[in-house]
């Protein structure tokens, strides 16, 4: 058995973890990546929270694309890496539905209003607010347009937001609140509609991310490639806000 | 189609099975003939992986193993390599994991082995290894065959474990049924679809091979036996 196969392969490709929301906008940036310096990286996706636990046990990943800055936070404090990192995008949230479901979409939320007195909501999906990023900020969102007590009674929940989005393309829900990021991928697109909610409404959702001790060059300039204007206009393209601090940079 | 992930998956299996073959039938054998106390405490510690979540396991070998713990610290120093995270890591965890679905169809196939069987090969003054190879295996190996594709086919399956203790690397942690989660996770359903529809086939045929195969054989076993 070829059990050494791979770790020659490993040695100058570097592991990134990267939050399951990204998915779409972080795998062109990827590319791009490839063509301009003729370097791979190889992508994890997954839930932040559970990056955390692997990481402070010892993941090989060598760079941490986190969907909310305290994951981040934690880490330093926790003493596994040396700086709090950078931000690199800021979430949003979309309302989406499946192209057949009897939601019609606003950003007020009044077309889930009407459903809700109607009594024709049977299952509106968003992430599990307890441990979910983008969860907490649907619960923040239907709480301050004072949905979220009806609403509970409806609600599944993702185990990231990924899945969320999934329970809300599936046509067995209503619809349900998501990344605006993953609503507006193309896959995404075949299956269903969305609108974006407003920012206001819910605290901001500023994605950070670090490298790790174990960084080598590749991650280090991958890192920096993630702040340059190229990479910017993917974030921005997929619906993220850009933060400030690198605007002046080309 | 992840062939990476498949391939992964399938050297995962055929290490397994490698491993843990040999071990179940000495200690298959060990628990079919002898009696002894605590026999049964023995065996039901033989079956827990059998009742906890996959995720448990997982777990515990994620905090057990990690580069935290003295013990993992310990053998990342004997081995020079972590096993959390890599392959090496993944192949002590399906193990574990796949104790019972060893033990359990070999420990039964060798208690059916009639004892006047055993006391003719040893009145001809058969040493134990040869009896073993002549005369034990031939008759338990339906079940050698059924522990061995019982396991290779749940191998293939495994992803709780993978999940808590792998962290999803291309072609070193990220099995076949990782890379159908992660297919749904980014709407590619076809590619889930396709990955899905190989391992059915997979396990179908697998199940049906041996179902046929020790029908065949264990047929033969038991007609000599009565």
């Amino acid at each position: 058995m070829l059990i050494g196969s791979f770790s020659s392969f490993a040695a100058d490709v570097p592991s990134i973890a990267a939050a399951a929301n990204i998915k779409f906008a972080l795998d062109k940036i990827a590319t791009n990546f490839t063509q301009d310096t003729g370097k791979q990286v190889r992508i994890s996706y997954g839930s932040s929270g559970n990056f955390v636990a692997q990481i402070r046990h010892g993941a090989p990943f060598e760079l941490f694309l986190s969907a909310d800055d305290k994951y981040i936070y934690q880490l330093h404090k926790l003493g596994v890496t040396t700086t709090e990192g950078e931000l690199y995008a800021i979430g949003r949230l979309a309302l989406a539905a499946p192209k057949s479901s009897s939601l019609s979409l606003d950003p007020q939320l009044n077309g889930l209003k009407s459903l809700l007195e109607k009594g024709e909501l049977n299952r509106f999906a968003i992430a599990n607010p307890d441990h979910a990023p983008y969860g907490e900020r649907a619960r923040e969102f239907l709480q301050k347009i004072g949905l979220w007590q009806q609403v509970h009674p409806y609600l599944i929940y993702g185990e990231n937001v990924s899945q969320a989005a999934q329970f809300a393309l599936s046509g067995s829900t209503e619809g349900g609140i998501v990344a605006l990021s993953l609503a507006m991928a193309p896959q995404f697109q075949a299956a269903g509609h969305y609108v974006t909610l407003p920012s206001e409404l819910h605290s901001p959702m500023y994605q950070r991310m670090v490298l790790t001790e174990k960084a080598g060059d590749t991650a280090k300039l991958f890192y920096d490639y993630l702040q340059q204007q190229r990479s910017r206009a993917v974030f921005s393209e997929f619906g993220f806000g850009l933060p400030n601090q690198t605007l002046a940079e080309q | 189609m992840d062939w990476q992930a498949l391939g992964l998956s399938v050297k995962l299996s055929a290490v397994t099975v490698l491993i843990l073959i040999p071990f179940a039938i000495w200690v298959g054998r060990f628990l079919a003939y002898r009696q002894f106390r605590g026999k049964s405490w023995i065996e039901a510690l033989i079956m827990v992986p059998l009742v906890l979540p996959p995720t448990v396991i997982g777990y515990y070998l994620l905090v057990g193993l990690g580069s935290q713990s003295w013990l993992g610290q310990l053998l990342e120093q004997l081995l020079g390599q972590q096993l959390v995270f890599h392959f090496s890591g993944l192949v002590v965890a399906s193990v574990l994991v796949n104790i019972p679905f060893a033990i359990q169809p070999i420990q039964r196939a060798f208690e059916a082995v009639p004892e006047e069987v055993r006391d003719a090969a040893a009145c001809c003054g058969m040493s134990p290894i040869k009896a073993l190879t002549k005369i034990e295996l031939p008759l338990v190996w339906p079940g050698v065959l059924t522990a061995l594709v019982l396991c290779f086919s749940h191998v293939l399956g495994e992803f709780g474990v993978v999940l808590m203790m792998g962290g999803n690397i291309a072609g070193e942690t990220k099995t076949i049924a990782i890379s159908i989660y992660d297919s749904v996770q980014a709407f590619d359903f076809a590619s889930a679809g396709q990955m899905s529809l190989v391992l059915l086939l997979f396990a179908i045929t697998a199940l049906a091979l041996t179902t046929s195969l020790s029908r065949r054989l264990g047929g033969l076993n038991v007609s000599r036996r009565r």
